[in-house]
């Protein structure tokens, strides 16, 4: 299982980066997203995917899931949700003042700064 | 008080908090932070005596032993940067204040600048990996703020970049604590630190270690990771760039160098030989940087570049005398790059234009802010009675020691070039010909020199009082020595 989730992982993080290689706005933060997606999804599945009971005290369970690296990705998705929010609303006002997703215009010099 | 080590972090929190209730109030915005920022310094203080005196001091959050809860750990070295940053960002606030226009004042600027230092000095002071990330993104969050407030057209442009970059390297943060987190099966750094000496050294964890220098080495702007940093940090006003400058790049530096004395010190030749060849190629890159530009701030940039890499050589080096060199240049590039940005940012507010050429002659109208601005320069390149001279002696002779010639000797000669670079300014801008100025902010200058001669003052004394400032830099090297003795104040019982 952790060796798929391995070739998951690695085939997001594939797309994420050939996304952020691109020269549009838009598919860079998608491309961002995908990466945050695929390093969660790392963190889950480093910390091992054995079966167990979701980690919820119950009478009669032996085994639980690690509940560390879950508390972990938590932490980490708000605060990817909190950057991507913040990036898009940026993008969006870039595209208002500069009037271009491309990040290949999006050179300045002294005159045009 | 057992609380401590807490309040370098709780109390900018608090004043981030209180900030947001009232945005349109600039005064009471001002004396709030302000005296927030007061207090921060009062509480490093008291807490750099409390750790001379009773050596390491640790605070686990919620009284969950060592491993298993978040424990905040203040040794010497924490202590001293999370003073340091306290002391510069009064300074740049207080600068701030004079300089900025009361449109940044309105829309969180002060909030912006409280939760950067709640993050920094949260970093600082963190003994949890993944607690050290959560801070880091507390500080980056509030830099995104402080880089993008304002909304022009340069600052949305370089933002995007700027946020890009860290938004990537965040996420490789995550896969490489969840590397270590699948070998070591813990979080807390002297627990991993004793793992992985049980380990012995698997290949693993050497792949780690770079992994960790590659998302620390892109915060802290070393080659070839450096890319990002002298077109973002030109774009938001002086007072934040002085914050960024002096601030920002040193916690990437100081986690290389927790990780890679706590954590990474098994396969030296292998680790350390690449930090210290990614270290002087940081010092090429910088003084190429430095040497090729005519424009204040980029050049002032660039010597941010070559810092980094005169520090994490000595890091590299890993001999003791190399280490306290280390420390002892980072603690003195922190203020005197503030010094720095602050000042040329009051040239640029004469002149009202950043680029050499349109500069000359300031020592005629401004003989203060000119001398003042010589000796920075002087300290810059380390010139003996000044600050930058112990680091770079100790760096330099840590590197001998060890047998390498290549390293010091281009680290010495960097200093000729960075004190090429910086009378460059003085030369173009102070002497010479005076020009027409078409500053809208010349007339701050006189109020503006104050904060920015007082951190030069604190350079100066840095310097001239070594002697005194050395036990404090010798006990802020002995856990990087010897991890044991971090291991042991973490984990006591």
């Amino acid at each position: 299982m952790e060796i798929l989730m391995s070739i998951v992982v690695g085939i997001l993080f594939m797309s994420a980066v050939y996304l952020i290689l691109s020269k549009s706005l838009l598919r860079i933060i998608i491309g961002t997203g995908l990466l945050s997606h695929g390093a969660h999804l790392l963190l889950l599945t480093m910390s091992g995917l054995k079966t167990g009971a979701a980690p919820v005290l119950t009478d009669g369970v032996e085994s639980y899931t690690d509940p560390l690296p879950q508390a972990l990705v938590l932490t980490a998705i708000v605060i990817s949700f909190g950057v991507t929010a913040f990036f898009l609303v940026l993008a969006y006002r870039t595209y208002q003042e500069l009037g271009t997703d491309n990040m290949e215009e999006m050179k300045g010099n002294d005159s045009n700064d | 008080m057992i609380n401590l080590p807490l309040l370098p972090i709780l109390i900018p929190l608090l004043s981030a908090v209180l900030l947001m209730f009232f945005p349109k109030r600039i005064k009471v915005q001002r004396i709030i932070s302000m005296a927030g920022i007061a207090g921060t310094i009062i509480a490093a203080i008291v807490l750099t005596a409390e750790v001379k005196a009773n050596g390491i001091q640790t605070l686990n959050l919620g009284d969950w032993p060592a491993p298993y809860g978040i424990t905040l750990v203040s040794d010497m070295l924490s202590v001293l940067l999370v003073l340091t940053s306290s002391i510069l960002t009064f300074f740049i606030v207080w600068y701030a204040i004079i300089y900025l226009d009361d449109a940044y004042e309105r829309y969180f600027f002060y909030t912006g600048v409280m939760f950067l230092l709640t993050g920094i000095n949260g970093a600082f002071t963190t003994g949890d990996i993944f607690n050290l990330f959560v801070f880091f993104e507390v500080f980056l969050i509030a830099s995104y703020l402080l880089i993008v407030l304002g909304g022009k057209k340069g600052q949305l442009r370089e933002s995007i970049k700027y946020l890009l970059i860290n938004v990537i390297s965040s996420a490789l943060f995550v896969t490489a604590v969840a590397y270590l987190y699948s070998v070591v099966g813990t979080l807390n750094m002297a627990d991993v630190s004793q793992r992985i000496d049980e380990l012995g050294s698997p290949g693993i964890i050497t792949v780690i270690a770079i992994f960790f220098l590659i998302v620390f080495g892109l915060k802290g702007a070393i080659f070839p990771l450096y890319f990002w940093l002298p077109g973002s940090y030109s774009a938001p006003p002086i007072p934040i760039l002085a914050l960024f400058g002096a601030l920002l790049t040193k916690v990437g530096v100081y986690s290389i160098m927790r990780t890679y004395t706590l954590f990474f010190y098994h396969d030296q030749g292998y680790t350390h030989q690449i930090l210290a060849v990614l270290a002087l190629l940081s010092i090429v890159v910088g003084v190429i940087g430095a040497i090729a530009y005519r424009n204040v701030k980029t050049i002032i940039i660039y010597n941010i570049v070559i810092a980094v890499g005169v520090i994490l050589y000595g890091v590299s080096a890993m001999t003791p005398a190399a280490l306290e060199g280390a420390v002892f240049y980072l603690l003195h590039d922190m203020v005197i790059k503030a010094a720095l940005f602050l000042l040329i940012g009051i040239m640029i507010a004469i002149a009202g234009a950043s680029h050499l050429n349109q500069m000359g002659g300031m020592i005629r109208d401004y003989p203060r802010i000119g001398w003042t601005y010589f000796v920075a320069a002087l300290a810059l390149a380390g010139i003996p009675p000044l600050s930058g001279f112990v680091g770079k002696l100790l760096i330099v002779q840590g590197g001998f020691e060890t047998g390498d010639m290549v390293g010091p000797l281009l680290v010495l000669l960097s200093s000729l070039m960075v004190l090429y670079s910086a009378m460059k300014i003085f030369m173009n801008g102070f002497w010479g010909t005076p020009k027409e100025y078409h500053g809208e902010k010349a007339h701050l200058a006189n109020r503006l020199w104050v904060p920015a001669a007082a951190l030069v003052l604190i350079a100066i004394a840095y310097g001239v009082g070594s002697e005194a400032v050395y036990p404090f830099i010798q006990m802020a090297v002995e856990p990087l020595i010897d991890p044991a003795v971090y291991i042991e104040a973490v984990l006591k019982e």
